[in-house]
């Protein structure tokens, strides 16, 4: 299975990453050896195994829906790289 | 060429839970922004969610109300985009597994009724809130997180409704049984029932689907109706003018009354899912379906056939009073005081009705409680009053609050039935009109009409109309 350079272009966009065509190259490349290594799993025979969704053998873990109180505003936006009256300001994206 | 339209509908419901799917964050409206998160919520590095047991058990309530199959292992997955309405760039959503599927709904259109099919219903979670401010280089955009990671489910039906109409009435009903579940409060225009719609036209007899446009921004039955008739009719007049119909998202624009284009790239729709690895898949087994199917309220279609096999009512009357749950409510308890049923669902239908809309009132938060409507039909039965004054004392009981005893006491209100009093009346009107005496003597019917009516002028409407009519015939 390999993968093209259009390919890694139409990831790149859908990350919204930015890559020059050296760095495009090189993921290419890299990609490709991940997928190469996929290609020795396949030649295992899975016949007998079941589908699975996920990796621990746990089902129905739930919470009561109880409210507790979250991070005061502060707390929240203290990570934000800008905020502006109580709120994450971000670059505008749409219209 | 005749056309006929497909239409599919992508229904989201905001559900009424206390805390959010992942994490327990409050899901109470109105708050100032970003004071309703947590690490959860807000996707930081490292977090765990857990999945809010009540949305599982309201995703089963809802898929059995809309006859689905309730999948016995379902599972969540991560939809990744890029905008910043979702603090974590995916939305925790279910993909190939959905927790109900392949259900149905009735409809009535114009007396006939109609199964629309339910592809699935499955469990999501909303975004955040974006206001866009402009500014020097293209401006910004603030973000309020307090709705993110709030439950909803989305229900997607099959391309089954031909018409705008149909299209409401099934958002209509769908409304109704989520009212009736309890699971939403289904406010449209506060955006906790929200409603996507994918539209084609074909010429009619055809079985290929023309290609379809998906129409977003509706935010009332109203606006859902006309923004589907407007689209059908623009690509009715593309294709008759020789075009094509170009895969677009377009939005309808209410104050124009016009559908536009948002975006025609498909590009932004690979959303590369795949299983959430933060949550573990879910079980469903019978027992839990038997108990939720157990603890199901009387939906619209039986309660409806209820007070059709209960009270003889005719099927529009019971639909309409079944259709929202508080109305039938109403209805029952001013049926168990005054048990003329079908007197009773012409004034819930009619007035009562009218002067709800009028004042903007749910049936349960009404000035004028069942119990005093019930006294007010028997006013009018007994005879105390006439339909006519009956309709302005419950009038005045809206706008007073006051009991339709009290306000038929006060006012002076109550039927004249006493033949004297009335004999005189109905001379002095006869004396009065000697040609339109004359007509009705000479074989014209509709002259008695005009004598009645200025009988109840002159008693303002309070004399006995059944005793009017027989004093007048006996005098001429
Ligand atoms: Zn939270």
């Amino acid at each position: 299975m390999a993968i093209t350079k259009n390919e890694v272009e139409h990831v790149a966009l859908l990350a919204r990453l930015k890559l020059s065509s050296e760095e495009m190259e090189a993921y290419t490349e890299q990609l490709n050896a991940i997928l190469g290594y996929m290609d020795k799993l396949d030649t295992l025979d899975t016949g007998n195994v079941e589908p699975t969704a996920h990796v621990l053998p746990l089902r129905n873990v739930f919470r009561e829906d109880v409210e507790r109180p979250g991070l005061a505003k502060e707390k929240a936006l203290a990570g934000a790289p800008e905020a502006s009256e109580g709120q994450f300001k971000v670059p505008r994206v749409v219209g | 060429m005749d056309y006929e339209a497909v239409i599919g509908l992508e229904v989201h419901v905001e559900l009424k839970t206390n805390s959010k799917a992942f994490c327990a964050c409050t899901t109470s409206f109105g708050a100032e922004p970003n004071t309703h998160v947590c690490p959860v919520c807000l996707g930081m590095p490292g977090v765990l969610p857990v999945i809010n047991r009540q949305v599982i058990e309201f995703g089963i309530m809802t898929g059995l109300a809309l006859n689905c199959q309730i999948a016995p292992f379902c599972k969540y997955d991560r939809k990744n985009y890029y905008y910043p309405d979702l603090p974590k760039n995916f939305q925790t959503s279910q993909y190939d597994l959905p927790l109900a599927n392949n259900g149905y709904l009735k409809i009535n259109v114009d007396g006939e009724e109609k199964r629309i099919g339910i592809t699935r219903v499955h469990m999501e979670e909303d975004a955040g809130k974006l206001v866009h401010v402009d500014g020097p280089g293209g401006g910004y955009s603030l973000v309020d997180y307090n709705r993110a990671g709030v439950p909803l489910l989305e229900i997607v039906s099959e391309p089954d409704m031909r018409l705008p109409s149909e299209a409401r009435a099934y958002m209509e009903k769908l409304r109704s049984i989520l009212l009736y579940l309890g699971v939403s409060d289904c406010k449209m225009e506060e955006g906790s029932l929200r409603c996507d719609a994918n539209v084609s036209v074909r010429p009619r007899g055809s079985k290929t689907l023309g290609t379809k446009t998906e129409v977003k921004n509706m935010n009332s039955f109203r606006a859902l109706q006309r923004a589907l008739e407007y689209e059908i009719e623009r690509q009715i007049s593309v294709l008759e003018d020789g075009g094509k119909i170009q895969q677009a998202t377009m939005s309808w624009d209410e104050s124009r009354g016009i559908t536009t284009v948002m975006r025609t790239k498909e590009e932004a729709h690979d959303y590369r899912y795949f299983p959430e690895p933060d949550l573990v898949p879910i079980e469903v087994d019978n027992e839990w379906i038997e108990r939720v199917r157990k603890s199901l309220p009387e939906l619209p279609d039986e309660r409806s056939q209820r007070l059709i096999n209960t009270y003889g009512l005719p099927q529009y009357d019971a639909q309409v009073i079944t259709s929202s749950r508080d109305l039938a409510e109403y209805f029952d308890q001013v049926v168990a005081k005054f048990p003329d049923a079908k007197v009773v669902s012409n004034w819930i239908m009619g007035d009562f009705s009218r002067l709800l809309n009028a004042n903007n009132l749910e049936p349960q938060n009404s000035p004028v409680p069942p119990e005093q409507l019930a006294d007010l039909l028997q006013l009018q039965k007994e005879g105390t009053i006439s339909g006519k004054i009956a309709k302005q004392v419950l009038e005045e009981m809206f706008k007073t609050g006051k009991k339709a005893r009290q306000v038929v006491e006060e006012k002076g209100l109550v039927q004249i039935s006493d033949a004297d009093a009335l004999g005189k009346i109905v001379n002095e009107v006869i004396s009065a009109n000697p040609k339109v005496v004359e007509d009705y003597r000479n074989g014209k019917d509709k002259a008695l009409g005009f004598l009645v009516g200025q009988v109840m002028k002159a008693t303002k409407g309070k004399a006995n109309p059944g005793l009017v009519n027989k004093l007048l015939k006996e005098q001429l």
